[in-house]
């Protein structure tokens, strides 16, 4: 019987599953705004992938070459040269390889520690949850980017330190806010159904508890890769990140900032790239959250 | 009211002792040494010896750190490596700086923010909620040091008109204050609306259009009011991390803030001065917690503030 009754609970579970994925793919592709934010981050994601094909790191991106520095943008040079006579364009290609790389490793690590804490504290609540809970206010006392910053500041510049910094500096929000989302999933009936079959806790929060999170949890990815994003490009253009010669915006921007009146373009390009990726990030996530969870729709 | 006051006061304990600890620790774990980075590399081992045991560098860090909570306990936060004034001495020189920042920056974008937010939600689809909500969501994301840079740009290099940095020179707040509120006009637009949207569905303002109240009314004093919660959440948030210094913004128009200030001190390991800084920025971001409480319980007097609930 208990077969059978789980059988069937699977193959509804399944059922289900599909029409309501169609269901937030629908609502999704009729959001304009999302559509274009997707269609930015899938052509951001293709050039960083494919960055090694499209320039030659070595004679391009890293090498100075004096006699051609400050170009402007036009001929040779599509968007000129920086103030080594490296090309800017071959220099932006490579920094999105960075920067998105960053973002989503220093994200994912930060989600995966908020999935882990925010579920135990919600799930197990009491002196457990009361303890992750404090933890986490001391990590959120600090705002995150002053934490990021005084932890790369400490530990030296390096891509290495920049993730980890952004990483802890934001996985007490992440924490507090799967912990939210863990907590309305907890009360429902199929988790007490399923203690009922005598399902071990973790299994509960694995099977049971997690994948029914996972709305908050894309939609946290999402935003908080432009967070991410927008941190390191901060803390690489105060030095704090990405050291030259290798490419970053940020650290492409501060080097541009002595160069502001002859030649902007050494700042200007940088800075929209930095902003049109947060930009359709934050237009994906939006689109996320509005179809994933139609409650939430404005 | 005073009781409510008494308890944020004894909570600001635990965040002061969480803050100094995380970041005490993360900086005596670090591998560099602020007796070196004071005197130099190139300082003779016997002087950097001596400073660090002037500064009681040599003991355990965990008896640096008791060392430091009982000063702290008697309301000393120490003494500047660098420059041997007193943290809080220097910590208030930066203050008034950056506190006219963030009341300019704030101004800037609740003028901006909430009629767009209002009539964005009023107005649902239309061009200017259109309009409105494409710029609210590039000016979120707009890096704001790349924005006080093409500000600098245009109107103090190319234009002549205002000042690029410092905070002596007229005019020189509207540059950084524009940079900053941009951000913040963006979240609270956003949550104007969206705030706004929720209520303006309300059956109690069905009734009260049905009753014939004005429409200006209907949304002044039933919409609004009822919205308020969400966007004094966001304002009273801003406000806080911006107090902690617009670290970014500040560097790039040479603010004389707290935010700079920071930035140099943990840059150069200067450990009292930027736990100093840390912390206070922890107690401030508290104090507008605190006021933003006593907010919701004056925008809507079911909220009591005893029962220390939010919502």
């Amino acid at each position: 019987m208990k077969k059978n009754k789980k059988g069937v609970s699977t193959t509804t579970n399944g059922r289900k599953n599909i029409s309501k994925k169609r269901d937030i793919w629908n609502r999704f592709k009729r959001n304009r705004n999302a559509l274009i934010g997707m269609a930015i981050t899938i052509i951001f994601v293709f050039i960083a992938v494919f960055a090694p094909l499209l320039v030659d790191y070595d004679e391009e991106v890293i090498k100075v070459d004096v006699p051609n520095r400050l170009q402007l943008p036009g001929g040779e040079h599509p968007l000129g040269t920086d103030e080594a006579g490296r090309d800017i364009l071959a220099r932006l290609i490579y920094a999105s390889r960075m920067s998105l790389a960053i973002g989503v490793m220093a994200v994912t690590c930060s989600i995966a520690a908020g999935i882990v804490l925010g579920s135990i504290a919600g799930y197990y609540g009491g002196k457990i949850e009361t303890v992750i809970m404090r933890i986490c206010d001391i990590f959120d006392g600090v705002p995150s980017f002053l934490l990021a910053l005084t932890i790369t500041a400490a530990f030296g510049a390096s891509v290495f330190t920049l993730m980890l910094a952004i990483a802890i500096g934001g996985f007490a929000g992440q924490s507090r806010i799967i912990r939210g989302a863990v907590l309305t999933v907890k009360g429902q009936e199929y988790v007490e159904a399923a203690k009922a079959l005598g399902a071990k806790n973790w299994q509960i929060i694995f099977h049971h508890i997690i994948p029914n999170c996972i709305a908050v949890i894309i939609v946290q990815f999402s935003v908080k890769i432009a967070e991410g994003i927008l941190t390191a490009s901060a803390l690489s253009f105060l030095g704090l990140g990405v050291l030259p010669p290798d490419p970053e915006w940020g650290a492409m921007l501060a080097g541009g900032r002595a160069y502001l009146l002859d030649n902007p373009y050494l700042t200007l390009f940088p800075g929209l790239c930095i902003m049109i990726v947060i930009l359709a990030f934050n237009m994906l996530g939006d689109g996320l959250r509005d179809s994933l969870d139609p409650r939430l729709k404005r | 009211m005073l009781k409510y006051i008494v308890k944020r006061l004894l909570l600001l304990i635990p965040v002061i002792i969480g803050t100094s600890a995380l970041v005490f620790f993360i900086m005596a774990l670090a591998p560099g040494d602020p007796a070196t980075a004071i005197l130099g590399a190139d300082a003779e081992p016997e002087a950097i010896e001596y400073l660090r045991e002037e500064l009681g560098l040599n003991d355990p860090e965990i008896v640096q750190y008791g060392r430091y909570m009982w000063d702290l306990i008697h309301g000393d936060l120490g003494e500047s490596y660098l420059t041997g004034k007193s943290v809080l001495e220097e910590y208030f020189l930066r203050f008034p700086a950056t506190f006219k920042l963030t009341l300019w920056s704030m101004v800037i974008a609740l003028l901006i923010s909430i009629p767009i937010g209002i009539i964005s939600a009023v107005k649902q689809y239309s061009l200017i909620d259109n309009v409105g909500m494409v710029a609210a969501l590039a000016g979120l994301s707009i890096p704001n040091f790349w924005l006080g840079l093409m500000l600098i740009m245009v109107f103090s290099l190319n234009l002549g008109l205002l000042p690029s940095g410092g905070a002596t020179a007229p005019g020189a707040v509207i540059l950084p204050a524009i940079t900053i509120g941009t951000g913040m006009t963006a979240t609270i637009t956003r949550m104007t609306r969206s705030s706004m949207l929720e209520t303006v569905r309300q059956d109690y303002i069905r009734t009260a259009r049905a009753k014939g109240v004005s429409s200006r009314k209907v949304i002044t004093k039933h919409a609004l009011r009822n919205a308020l919660i969400p966007i004094v959440t966001v304002v009273c948030m801003n406000f806080g991390y911006c107090l902690a210094g617009a670290a970014t913004s500040e560097v790039v128009f040479s603010w004389p803030g707290i935010g700079r200030l920071t930035i140099d001190a943990i840059n150069s390991q200067d450990r009292p001065l930027a736990i100093g800084c840390l912390i206070m920025t922890a107690i401030m971001i508290s104090i507008c917690n605190a006021i933003m409480d006593i907010l919701y319980s004056v925008i809507d007097p079911r909220i009591r503030l005893s029962g220390g609930g939010k919502k």
